[in-house]
């Protein structure tokens, strides 16, 4: 036996030991991004939170933190993942029927109980439309009822066209709810927005006195965006503005303060912080 | 130039809250258009003699670049301005625009425009103050772009905890 064994991991189970998934699904999103459908080896699907992420094992490689990007509840778990390096380029690579090392989920959630009767706005760019899916799906299936929000506005920039991700999901979001899409560059043919996704706040139709917004990107863009939104009249509390933040989660449980910024262990007190929390962490240098 | 056309100018959010008389002295310059889908609007080079208020549809600037044919440089919608140019020398179209979706517009003209400004600097003075803030927004769309958020260099500072 090697530590290449998945056998090995799924012998014991503890906070620091990954449960075994196979692919069961994979689909190709854009030239360096794959989405992967996961189930469980022993039959027990992962509870969890849109927001959450889990650490994902490609055995013989490495760990990485990977955000979900399923909804809970709803067929097997999924996590879409940007070939960066070693670990993500083996994930991304992961034939079906492999087996891949789950640890999870950890970190907070969007709090989806808190939106009835808001108007939604989920801003995203570029791949941070990954750990928001599961919570626009979640918003779409609630919108009209007492306890979901009154409208759902989609928001997402990406570099170029065939960097978008999701495409499917935005056609069908479009026919549920609000969705405007705007890429950085395009050739002629595009038909759709080009521009920076913070113009597509501008633009969008809310109310920002009933308006609850999720926001996720690089954090300059989310640092526009919440700009934006503001200037919108969306008011910067702790309710009304979320974000979700990243940097180097490595143990999951806030044990090893790799992902620490500012006062914030991120495993653990976030990825997805309120705004008030994130406001000057996003804009301090060196954090 | 009838009083609807100086009503349809205030509501439109550059010029929002202009005072009824400065709306009526812009009106004088003022005609209705539309543009179908596929309808070059502006093309580059060309003499900067107007620019639009847009009110419906959907409008593409674009840039020929030899080998990789028209680029997109931005799109702009209802409630947006179509055309700088006409209030800066030379006076040139820098991009190309063309009608994406049936377009309808307010046609402002430029040089009948520049010349009342030129005699009542109150209104000239009132309208830079509603531009500057057009070109600003664009200024900072452009470097917002310029740090390609999603790029290459952004490859590990994207979201989605992708490590390496």
């Amino acid at each position: 036996m090697t530590l290449a064994d998945p056998r090995l991991a799924a012998s014991t189970h503890g906070p620091f030991t990954p449960s075994v998934f196979h692919v069961v699904g994979r689909a190709q999103e854009a030239p360096d991004v794959v989405t992967l459908a996961l189930e469980s080896a022993e039959g027990r699907p992962l509870p969890f939170k849109p927001g959450q992420f889990n650490m994902l094992t490609a055995f013989g490689v490495g760990e990485v933190p990977i955000s979900i990007s399923s909804r809970p509840g709803h067929g097997p778990l999924m996590h879409t993942i940007r070939e960066v390096g070693a670990v993500t380029r083996a994930l991304c690579r992961a034939a079906l029927g492999s087996p891949l090392g789950v640890r999870g989920p950890f970190g907070t959630d969007w709090g989806l109980d808190d939106f009835a009767q808001s108007d939604a706005v989920v801003v995203a760019g570029g791949i941070g439309l990954a750990p928001l899916r599961g919570a626009v799906q979640a918003l779409l299936d609630r919108a009209g009822l007492p306890m979901g929000p009154r409208r759902v506005v989609v928001l997402v920039g990406a570099r170029t066209p065939d960097q978008l991700i999701f495409k499917r999901d935005l056609e069908d979001w479009s026919r549920r709810g609000q969705v405007a899409v705007t890429v950085d560059m395009a050739e002629e043919g595009w038909e759709g927005n080009v521009g920076v996704v913070t113009h597509l706040v501008d633009q969008a139709a809310f109310d920002p006195n009933r308006a609850m917004a999720l926001v996720c990107g690089p954090e300059v863009m989310m640092r526009f965006a919440i700009q934006a939104l503001i200037e919108r009249g969306v008011l910067p509390t702790s309710i009304r503005l979320r974000v979700s933040l990243e940097r180097n989660m490595q143990c999951g449980t806030g044990l090893c303060g790799h992902c620490q910024l500012g006062p914030y262990i991120l495993c653990k007190s976030g990825p997805v912080v309120t705004y008030p929390q994130a406001s000057r962490l996003l804009t301090e240098a060196e954090l | 130039m009838s009083p609807s056309t100086a009503s349809e100018l205030g509501a439109h959010p550059l010029f929002a809250s202009l005072s009824p008389s400065a709306l009526e002295r812009i009106s004088t310059f003022t005609s209705h258009v539309a543009f179908q889908p596929g309808d070059i609007i502006l093309s580059e080079g060309g003499t900067a003699e107007v620019f639009y208020l847009l009110r419906r549809g959907k409008v593409a600037l674009s840039a020929h670049a030899p080998g990789k044919g028209h680029l997109l440089v931005q799109t702009l919608g209802p409630g947006e301005t179509l055309g700088l140019s006409w209030l800066f020398p030379p006076f040139l179209w820098q991009f190309d625009a063309r009608a994406v979706e049936l377009v309808e517009a307010l046609a402002i003209d430029g040089p009948g425009l520049r010349d009342k400004l030129e005699g009542d600097p109150g209104l000239g003075y009132e309208l830079l103050k509603r531009f500057t803030p057009v070109v600003l927004e664009r200024l900072q769309q452009t470097r917002l772009r310029l740090l390609d958020l999603y790029g290459d260099r952004a490859r590990a500072d994207g979201h989605g905890l992708g490590q390496p």
